[in-house]
């Protein structure tokens, strides 16, 4: 290794002024000066080409002039800029008192906008392992991903390796790091290949920490991602965001929020489906054996509305701080409203929402699915003007939805679904303890909420919603 | 211009795409028969429909309106509703 190695650029009036330093310098030291823009320069000393800005970019070169010493192969320091001070610190040499004591440095070539992915793809994509797959000279690049089976049906952003080596900038985790096996395939999951399907679900940077855990929370054991996929049932996974990062990022929790046209909302679920479908290999007539499915198997995320809410959000009713963010799996099926545009008291609207509670499944069955109710502003504000906490109502809807096992026995109501005859006498809850749980979103007009009913083998048997949160690291 | 992707499976499958199986045997499968509209091409396609019928498979005859261009669209869907093989006379 040399002494010394100096990056530099012409078009920069700071690494222009020291050229009488750079020249003092190379008759002292074994200096290796790298040129950005014009090998002839610095004149008369020899100047390495780094048109190409290889050095550059492996030396994370941000500002010219950079001029950084080694002793024993190893950085033992680096100056941006001209600083005479710092400069004469790091050579141990009084420098061309001539120069003025300071300058600010240029930016790096390698910095200027959009270069680093660029150059991150020419240098440093031996670190990606994906296949690359090379399309023909005519092929349509959208048209390929469709031909190759990895869409979901709607176009995907074609994963090139910029947009992957983009994505990644939006976590510090390492792209081979497996982060577990994807079901039912049970195909090994890496940061890279979920960097990859988030790419093609059209994912900004940013949104790729919430994608990498609502992963992670599929693959817990308790989510039963590979029961959820293979079912007969309308269920598929539910992402609900809680936290500061919902807002951060732009997610919708307001008006359409379980709707379409946020770019947050709409990408994240779809990644997680993407995921599924690419790295587990799950798809439909496959060993997906949906009757249905639900319309939110192309995507079904949405965030809660923490800073207009009365009432503690669901993540820190599971033990979480408002300061922390989170995602919660829940396996879920289509929405179904409930109007009621006349209740001003608590006691009636929990009468409403357990009137449409109670149809969750089957009127007869109980304990079977979990269900989400999620309560619009207007709908909240009746429980707010009460001083009515979450957990009164949920209280009062376990309450409500007590139901004699004589209305739920097989052949009941002339209808032949039901629970065994055993139960007649029994009094049993609609919902498993804990089944039932309530968060705030929607517009801010409008008597309405929505339950979000469950898989009909929710809890211990089937699938039981998984809350973690969103590491920064 | 090709394009390099980065592949979103878990790679356990062949980069290499396969066509669809060839059925076994053609026993109770439907055959297409296209004509291109290209001279005598339908003498190819009479003598296959001839062996066809003789083994007691049923066959539907369907003709491009020129073998100049590509199969109208809705004679690509006609045929690949109602049938399940389709052999392409290419005889000139």
């Amino acid at each position: 290794m040399p002494d010394f190695i100096l990056v530099v650029k012409e078009d920069c009036a700071t690494c222009q002024l020291v050229v009488p330093v750079v020249q003092q310098l190379a008759k002292l030291f074994d200096l290796e000066v790298y040129s950005q823009d014009n090998p002839g320069f610095p004149p008369e000393i020899n100047v390495i080409d780094d048109t190409e800005l290889e050095k550059s970019w492996s030396l994370h070169i941000e500002t010219v002039p950079t001029i950084i010493k080694y002793d024993d192969s190893n950085e033992t320091g680096r100056c941006f800029g001209w600083d005479r001070k710092a400069w004469e610190a790091l050579t141990g040499e009084s420098l061309s008192p001539e120069l003025p004591g300071f300058r600010p440095g240029c930016g790096s070539m390698t910095v200027e906008p959009g270069m680093l992915e660029k150059l991150a793809v020419k240098f440093g994509t031996g670190s990606l392992h994906s296949r690359r797959v090379i399309t023909a000279t005519e092929e349509d690049d959208i048209e390929a991903c469709f031909d190759r089976d990895w869409s979901d049906g709607l176009p995907l952003v074609p994963p090139t390796e910029i947009r992957v080596v983009r994505m990644l900038t939006g976590t510090f985790r390492n792209p081979d790091e497996i982060i577990g096996a994807v079901p039912p395939d049970y195909g090994e999951c890496t940061i890279e290949k979920i960097a990859i399907n988030a790419v093609m679900a059209g994912c900004k940077p940013e949104y790729l920490p919430v994608v990498i855990t609502a992963v992670e929370a599929a693959l817990q054991d308790e989510f039963c991602m590979h029961g959820l996929l293979a079912t007969t049932y309308f269920s598929g996974p539910l992402v609900l965001v809680n936290g500061p990062i919902s807002r951060a990022i732009g997610m919708n929790s307001r008006g359409n929020a379980l709707g379409q046209g946020n770019r947050a909302n709409a990408t994240i679920g779809r990644a997680l489906q993407l995921v599924i479908r690419n790295v587990g290999g799950g798809k439909p007539g496959g060993v997906d054996r949906s009757v249905f499915g639900n319309p939110g198997k192309y995507s079904y995320c949405f965030a809660e509305d923490e800073t207009n809410s009365c009432w503690e959000s669901f993540a820190v009713e599971k033990g979480f701080t408002s300061d922390q963010s989170t995602v919660t799996l829940f396996a879920a099926d289509g929405m179904q409203g409930i109007v009621d545009q006349k209740s001003r008291e608590p006691e009636s609207l929990a009468r409403s929402f357990a009137a449409g509670l109670r149809v969750v499944s089957h009127p007869k069955m109980v304990m079977a699915a979990d269900a989400f109710l999620v309560i619009s502003p207007e709908h909240e504000r009746v429980f707010r003007n009460a001083h009515w906490s979450k957990q009164q109502l949920k209280d009062k809807l376990d309450e409500l939805l007590m139901i004699p096992g004589e209305q739920l026995i097989a052949g009941a109501q002339g209808i032949a679904e039901g629970i065994p005859e055993k139960f007649k006498e029994a009094t049993l809850p609609k919902f498993r303890e804990g089944g039932l749980n309530i968060v705030r979103a929607g517009g801010s007009a409008g008597l309405f909420s929505a339950i979000i009913a469950g898989w009909g083998a929710s809890g211990e048997m089937g699938s039981i919603p998984v809350t973690r949160e969103i590491s920064s690291h | 211009m090709s394009t390099t992707l980065m592949d979103p499976t878990s790679e356990l499958m062949s980069e290499h795409r396969e066509p669809l199986p060839k059925p076994d045997s053609l026993d109770g499968l439907t055959v297409g028969l296209l004509d291109i509209s290209k001279a005598r091409g339908d003498i190819f396609i009479d003598r296959i429909e001839d062996l066809l019928v003789q083994r007691g498979i049923k066959t539907r005859r369907y003709k491009k309106p020129t073998f100049t261009r590509v199969a109208p669209t809705e004679l690509t869907q006609q045929i690949a509703t109602e049938c399940d093989v389709v052999v392409e006379s290419l005889a000139d």
